[in-house]
């Protein structure tokens, strides 16, 4: 099939591709934009180590064709730190809280929480343990993963506290 | 895993996609939230030749309500639903059957329509209907029509739509003030389908159950109304006795395959047990 002519946001900049229909978001992302901070871990819309943030919501680029997203502003792994490389809060808190052991399901995971926090920016640890539902992590039994999660919604709270 | 090629369309109206679709006959598939599709495709085991986006179609998009009736776009995520204060006051089993389909990320993109009419005897949100008593307003080339949700489903995967149809929109006869309502499922794990499901929406009266409807999800190869377990509530003032006795009548009609959920009599056991804990809470929230 002829490629077609695609135009998204990625990361807050502009990005024209040219791709398949049948290609997927996360190839896409991965191959043709060299982010591979999302990863393809069960790649059958499971595991959520491919997750990004689609228009305002968490989704799993292998379940969602590149086509489908002309027009989309999308938010990887890579977008979340400071233009000057500073860590976003969830990333320092995952690291401060030991969040992690292998990695591969970390991004998907600070996506996704990235996204649950802008909808609810005092979540429980049961709201926390729900809303990461959809992301699978093999190391950690997800105890430090929703104590870094916690943390950093303290974080921003103080944040935004002291801003007003 | 890359699907094999097709075309893709993305129509802005529903005109445009009918007409696709009776272009391209058999070979063309719609897609919605994509989450039952896309996954199939990859594995091949769906191989469209078109593929027809409705995702830029307003029209299918939305809940609102007439004198009697909610409509709700078929276009409509299973997060939308999830987030409506509408339904959340008028038709609050919507909401909590929503919230135990897949995870959050399906749930951003799944969408009613799609639950539905893609015919999986898995699908939570068809047996839901079946209980309401709703309808399904279809469109296709020839115009639009009505049709029961209680007459739908034909065998897995197969459905009263025809080749050309879509499913637009769902009206939903408003529930009673003060109805009981639940959808109770058992699991394996978050995203897995249902060992068994039940269905229950009742109201009651002086104590006493005026109507009753179950439905069951997943034991058979479509929902399943469990007609003549609603009427062992009908009556009654829903205490353990009638309770038992409906469980017992939605069994018998169960008739699940043995699969990595379990075997059948286990499922069976399970689908009882389902029907139990939903007339209970449905019971406690009636008023």
């Amino acid at each position: 099939m002829a490629k077609m002519q695609i135009t998204l946001k990625v990361n807050n900049r502009e990005v024209e591709a040219l791709a398949e229909p049948r290609m997927l978001l996360i190839h896409l992302l991965r191959e043709e934009l060299g982010l591979t901070g999302p990863h393809i871990g069960c790649d059958t819309s499971h595991c959520g180590a491919c997750t990004v943030d689609m228009n305002g919501k968490s989704i799993k680029s292998c379940t969602v064709f590149a086509a489908q997203t002309n027009g989309a502003e999308i938010i990887t792994v890579e977008g979340l730190a400071g233009p000057d490389g500073s860590l976003h809060v969830l990333q320092e808190m995952f690291r401060e809280h030991h969040g992690l052991q292998c990695g591969y399901c970390t991004p998907g995971m600070i996506t996704r929480a990235y996204r649950l926090l802008q909808e609810n920016p005092n979540p429980s640890e049961t709201e926390i343990r729900f809303g990461i539902s959809g992301n699978l992590c093999r190391c950690t039994g997800y105890q430090n993963i929703v104590k870094a999660i916690r943390a950093a919604a303290d974080t921003m709270n103080g944040a935004r506290e002291a801003a007003e | 895993m890359i699907p094999a090629p097709f075309a893709y369309h993305r129509p802005r109206s529903l005109q445009d996609a009918i007409g696709l679709l009776a272009e391209h006959g058999e070979n063309v598939r719609v897609v919605a939230g994509g989450h039952s599709l896309i996954p199939m495709m990859k594995l091949r085991l769906a191989k469209p030749e078109h593929l027809v986006d409705l995702q830029d179609i307003t029209e299918l998009r939305g809940i609102g309500s007439e004198p009697g009736t909610l409509v709700i776009g078929a276009m409509t995520t299973q997060y939308e639903l999830i987030g409506s204060e509408l339904l959340a006051a008028k038709c609050p089993i919507l909401r909590e059957t929503s919230l135990q389909i897949a995870d959050p990320q399906v749930r951003y993109c799944g969408t009613l329509g799609g639950n539905l009419a893609n015919g999986d005897p898995g699908n939570d949100m068809p047996a839901v209907m079946v209980a309401l008593d709703v309808v399904y307003r279809v469109r296709g080339p020839s115009g639009e029509r009505d049709i029961p949700a209680r007459d739908f489903y034909k065998g897995i995967y197969s459905t009263a739509l025809a080749d050309g149809e879509i499913l637009t929109s769902l009206r939903i006869p408003l529930p009673a003030e003060g109805h009981g309502w639940a959808y109770e499922k058992q699991k394996r794990k978050v995203g897995d389908y249902a060992t068994a499901a039940a269905a229950v929406v009742l109201t009651m009266s002086g104590g006493a159950c005026t109507s009753a409807a179950i439905a069951l999800t997943n034991v058979a190869d479509t929902p399943l109304l469990a007609q003549h377990a609603s009427e062992a509530l009908v009556g009654t003032n829903v205490d353990e006795p009638a309770i038992a006795e409906a469980a017992r009548r939605a069994q018998q009609i169960a008739n699940p395959s043995a699969d990595g959920r379990g075997p059948v009599d286990f499922r069976i056991h399970v689908a009882g047990v389902m029907v139990r804990r939903a007339i209970v809470r449905a019971k406690q929230r009636a008023s």
